[in-house]
C-alpha cells in the first residue's frame, strides 16, 4: 500500500461498542461503531497522521494498535505477527516494542511518584537495567534527551508546566526504544507557546532513534507539519489517505476538501481570498450511521441513486491519493475551495 | 463620536493566599459598532478576566478593579448590580468557552430561551417562543420548533455552542463578547460558527469582541487585534499590519510557532523558550524579558509602555527596542531566519556578543 517496509499492516479493523439495556438481564440493544472496517499500514520510519473530527474513531484506533482494547474483527500483524487476538500473556514481551503518548499530561502522570520513577517504569516492568544505578543513569540520559534538567530526578510531576509533563510522557514512551509510537493529541492540552517546543523534540528523536509513529491530531496544519502520510478518517471509516503533498496539495475527497477549507488560515490576504465551505449539520451518529457512502448526508457533491446506494472503496484517484468517494474533487474545485493548495 | 465601548486602563487584582494575582495590569482599548477587535495571547494572559470585567462578572471580595469601562456613553465599573443585570444579555451579551456552563441541564432550551428574552423584553411567552425559535433557526440549528423542547445533554458540543449563541443574540445586542467560542469545536463547526460571527456584524452592524489563542481564527473574521501578554496589551494594529508587519517579539514568536498551511512543509518551527509568567511576581522591566530572544540590560529594569508605532497611526507596541531595530529583525524572521541569526543580521555590532544585543540608546 504504501513505499517502504510495513512495520504494522492493519485489515478491515472493526471495533463495536455494545449498547446495553436493562440492569439485571443486560442485552445488548446496538453499538456504537467506533472503528467500522478499515485498512493501511503503518511504513517503517515514518509518521502516519490520523485526523478527523471528534468521535470518528482516531482514539480507538489508536488503542487498538497498541491492544489497550480487544478489536471486534479484523488483523493488526505487527512484524509479520498477528496481535489482533493474541492472549495478554502473549502479547507482554511485544508491549515495550509499541508505547503510547496521552493527550493530557496532567492525568496521565502519577501525582505521587517522582518524575524518575514515573520515566523508570517501563525498565522495572520488562525487567531492564536491574542495577539501581545504572537505571538512574539511563533514566537521567532521558531526561536529558527529551530537554529536562536531570537534576530533577526526585521531583513531582506537578512540580513541572505542561510542556514539561509532557516531555515526562515522551521520555517515557522512548524509554525502551520501541519499534512503534502512538501519540494521541500529544500537543492538545498544550499552550500554543509551547506547542512547538512538543512538535520539534518529536521531530528530533524520530531522526535520531529512527521511530515509526502514529500521530493523532483534531489540528490539520500541525498534522501536516509532522506527518509524511495522513488517513482522514470519517464515522469509522478511512475516507482519504495520501502522502502530505497529496493530501494538502490536492484533496480527492470532498470531505478532506471541506476540512481543509475550514481551517482558518493566519493570513488576513489568503483569508480574504477562501470561500469558506461551510458543511451542514453535524456528524451523524456512530450508532446508526448512513447506508452506503457515509458522508453522502453532508456532502456537497453527493448524487442521488449512487452515494446513497453504493459504498465506494478506498480506492486510488488522479495524483495518487487513496479517496473513498465516487465523485472525487476536481483541481477546479479544489482551486476554489481551498486557497492553500497547489494541485 | 465616542466608541461604543471604550475600556480605559483596566485593572484586575485578586488577593489570594499565596499573593496578589495581577490578571489584568492596565489594559485599554475601544470597539465601534460593527467593528470586531480579537484579543489574543496564551492561556492565563487575562483574557477571560478582561472580558469578564466588562459584564461585571469579576466583582468579589477579594478583587480589586479599577480603571473605566464605558459603554455606550455609560460608566460600567461602578454601575450598581441592578443596572448590570439591565445591561447583561441586553445590549451586551456573552459567549462562554464551555456551553454547558451557561445552560441549565435541567430545564428545556427553548423554556431558558424565553426566560432570557423576557428578561429584558416586556412580551408574552408566546411571542418569546417565537423568537427564540427564529434565533435558534438564524444559528443553524435544525428544526428548531421541534429542538426548543430539548434537554441541553440532547445536544452535541456544536448544537449547544448555537443554543448560547442564540441565546446571546435573542435580545440585539449590540456588543457581543466571544471568549474561545469555538476552542472546543471541530474545525468544520468552528467555520459555521465564523460564519454566523461575520453575518452579525455585517447584517446587524453588532460589536464584537473575540477572545482566541488561535491567530487563524483572529485573521478570518476581526478587524483589530490585541496581544495580550501577563495581564497587559503588548500589541495592537489592525489585522493587517499585526500579520503583516508585526512589532512585538512575542508576536513575532507567536507567528513563527505554529504551522500553517500556507508555508512550506518543511519550514522549522521556531518555539518562544520558557514558559508563561507567574502573575503574583511577574519580571521586572519588560514582563516578556526572561522569554525574549532580543532582550537588552536595560529591559530587564524598564517596564515598557504601550506607545504607537513611528509612522504606523492605529498601530502600537509596548517594547524598548527602537523601530528601526524590530523592523530590520522582523525582516529578518520573515525572510526565515531564526532568531540568532536575525539578531546576528539586523545588529551586525551585536553578533559578536554573547547572545545578548548590545545597549541601544541607554
Ligand atoms: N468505551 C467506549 N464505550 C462506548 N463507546 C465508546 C467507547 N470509547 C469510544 N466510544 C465511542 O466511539 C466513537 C469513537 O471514539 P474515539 O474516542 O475513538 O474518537 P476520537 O476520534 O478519538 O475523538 P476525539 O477527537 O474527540 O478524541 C465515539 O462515538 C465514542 O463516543
Ligand atoms: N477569581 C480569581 N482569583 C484569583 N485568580 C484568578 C481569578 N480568576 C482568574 N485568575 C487568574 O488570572 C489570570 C488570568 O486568567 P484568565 O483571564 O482566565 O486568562 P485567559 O482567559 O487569558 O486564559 C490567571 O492567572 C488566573 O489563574
Ligand atoms: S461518494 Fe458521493 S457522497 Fe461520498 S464523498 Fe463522494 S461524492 Fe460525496
Ligand atoms: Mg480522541
Ligand atoms: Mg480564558
Amino acid at each position: 500500500m504504501a513505499a517502504g517496509n510495513p512495520l504494522v499492516e492493519v485489515r478491515d479493523l472493526v471495533k463495536h461498542f455494545p449498547i446495553k439495556k436493562g440492569l439485571i438481564l443486560s442485552r445488548q440493544v446496538g453499538a456504537v461503531r467506533a472503528v467500522d472496517g478499515i485498512s493501511f499500514d503503518i511504513v517503517e520510519g515514518e509518521t502516519l497522521g490520523l485526523v478527523g473530527e471528534s468521535g470518528c474513531g482516531k482514539s480507538t484506533t489508536a488503542r487498538l494498535l497498541t491492544r489497550l482494547l480487544d478489536p471486534t474483527s479484523g488483523t493488526i500483524s505487527f512484524e509479520g505477527r498477528d496481535i489482533a487476538f493474541m492472549s495478554h500473556e502473549e502479547l507482554k514481551p511485544l508491549r515495550r516494542d509499541m508505547q503510547m503518548i496521552f493527550q493530557d499530561p496532567y492525568s496521565s502522570l502519577n501525582p505521587r511518584k517522582t518524575v524518575g520513577s514515573i520515566i523508570a517504569e517501563p525498565f522495572v516492568i520488562h525487567a531492564v537495567a536491574p542495577d539501581p544505578k545504572e537505571r538512574k543513569r539511563r533514566v537521567q540520559e532521558l531526561m536529558e534527551q527529551v530537554g529536562l534538567n536531570p537534576e530533577h530526578f526526585n521531583r513531582l510531576p506537578h512540580e513541572f508546566s505542561g510542556g514539561q509533563r509532557q516531555r515526562i510522557g515522551v521520555a517515557r514512551a522512548i524509554a525502551l526504544k520501541p519499534k512503534l509510537i502512538v501519540a494521541d493529541e500529544p500537543v492538545s492540552a498544550l499552550d500554543v507557546s509551547i506547542q512547538a517546543q512538543i512538535l520539534n523534540l518529536l521531530r528530533t528523536l524520530q531522526r535520531d532513534l529512527g521511530l515509526t509513529i502514529v500521530f493523532i491530531a483534531h489540528d490539520l496544519s500541525v498534522v501536516r507539519h509532522m506527518c509524511d502520510r495522513i488517513a482522514v478518517m470519517y464515522l469509522g471509516r478511512i475516507a482519504e489517505l495520501a502522502s502530505a503533498d497529496e493530501l494538502y496539495g490536492h484533496p480527492r475527497h470532498p470531505y478532506t476538501g471541506a476540512l481543509l477549507s475550514a481551517v482558518p488560515v493566519p493570513d488576513p490576504r489568503l483569508a480574504k481570498m477562501k470561500v469558506r465551505q461551510v458543511l451542514g449539520g453535524d456528524v451523524p451518529s456512530p450508532t446508526n450511521p448512513p447506508q452506503a457512502c457515509r458522508f453522502h448526508t453532508r456532502c456537497p457533491k453527493a448524487v442521488a441513486g449512487t452515494c446513497d446506494v453504493d459504498d465506494p472503496e478506498l480506492a486510488a484517484k488522479a495524483g495518487g491519493n487513496l479517496a473513498a468517494c465516487h465523485f472525487p474533487l476536481s483541481d477546479t474545485e479544489i482551486a476554489a475551495r481551498v486557497p492553500t493548495a497547489a494541485p | 463620536m465616542a466608541p461604543l465601548l471604550q475600556v480605559t486602563d483596566l485593572r484586575v487584582h485578586f488577593h489570594t493566599d499565596d499573593g496578589i494575582v495581577k490578571a489584568v495590569d492596565g489594559i485599554s482599548y475601544s470597539v465601534d459598532a460593527g467593528q470586531t477587535l480579537g484579543i489574543v495571547g496564551e492561556s492565563g494572559s487575562g483574557k477571560s478576566v478582561s472580558s469578564m470585567t466588562v459584564m461585571g462578572l469579576t466583582r468579589a471580595k477579594n478583587a480589586q478593579i479599577s480603571g473605566s469601562i464605558v459603554f455606550d456613553g455609560k460608566e460600567l465599573l461602578t454601575a450598581t448590580e441592578d443596572e448590570l443585570r439591565r445591561v447583561r444579555g441586553g445590549p451586551v451579551s456573552m459567549i462562554f468557552q464551555d456551553p454547558l456552563s451557561s445552560l441549565h441541564p435541567m430545564y428545556k432550551i427553548g423554556k431558558q430561551l424565553v426566560e432570557a428574552v423576557r428578561t429584558h423584553q416586556d412580551v408574552s411567552k408566546a411571542r418569546a417562543l417565537d423568537r427564540a425559535v427564529e434565533m435558534l433557526g438564524l444559528v443553524g440549528l435544525p428544526e428548531p420548533r421541534r429542538r426548543v423542547d430539548s434537554y441541553p445533554h440532547e445536544f452535541s458540543g456544536g448544537m449547544r455552542q448555537r443554543v448560547m449563541i442564540a441565546m446571546a443574540l435573542c435580545n440585539d445586542p449590540k456588543l457581543l463578547i466571544a471568549d474561545e467560542p469555538t476552542t472546543a469545536l471541530d474545525v468544520t463547526v468552528q467555520a459555521q460558527i465564523l460564519d454566523l460571527l461575520e453575518r452579525l456584524k455585517r447584517e446587524l452592524d453588532t460589536a464584537i469582541v473575540l477572545i482566541t489563542h488561535d491567530l487563524g481564527v483572529v485573521a478570518e473574521v476581526t478587524d483589530d487585534i490585541a496581544v495580550m501578554y501577563a495581564g497587559r496589551i503588548v500589541e495592537k494594529a489592525p489585522k493587517g499590519a499585526i500579520f503583516a508587519a508585526p512589532e512585538h517579539p512575542y508576536t513575532w514568536g507567536l507567528l513563527r510557532s505554529i504551522p500553517r498551511l500556507d508555508s512550506p512543509r518543511d519550514e522549522e518551527l521556531v518555539p518562544i523558550p520558557g514558559r508563561p509568567p507567574s502573575l503574583i511576581n511577574p519580571p521586572s522591566g519588560c514582563s516578556f524579558h526572561p522569554r525574549c530572544p532580543y532582550v537588552r540590560e536595560a529591559h530587564t529594569r524598564v517596564d515598557p509602555a504601550l506607545e504607537p508605532v513611528p509612522g504606523a497611526r492605529e498601530h502600537a507596541v509596548a517594547c524598548l527596542l527602537t523601530g528601526e531595530t524590530r523592523q530590520a529583525l522582523w525582516a529578518e524572521l520573515a525572510s526565515g531566519a531564526d532568531p540568532e541569526a536575525a539578531k546576528a543580521a539586523a545588529t551586525p555590532a551585536a553578533a559578536a556578543g554573547p547572545g545578548r544585543l548590545e545597549e541601544e540608546g541607554s
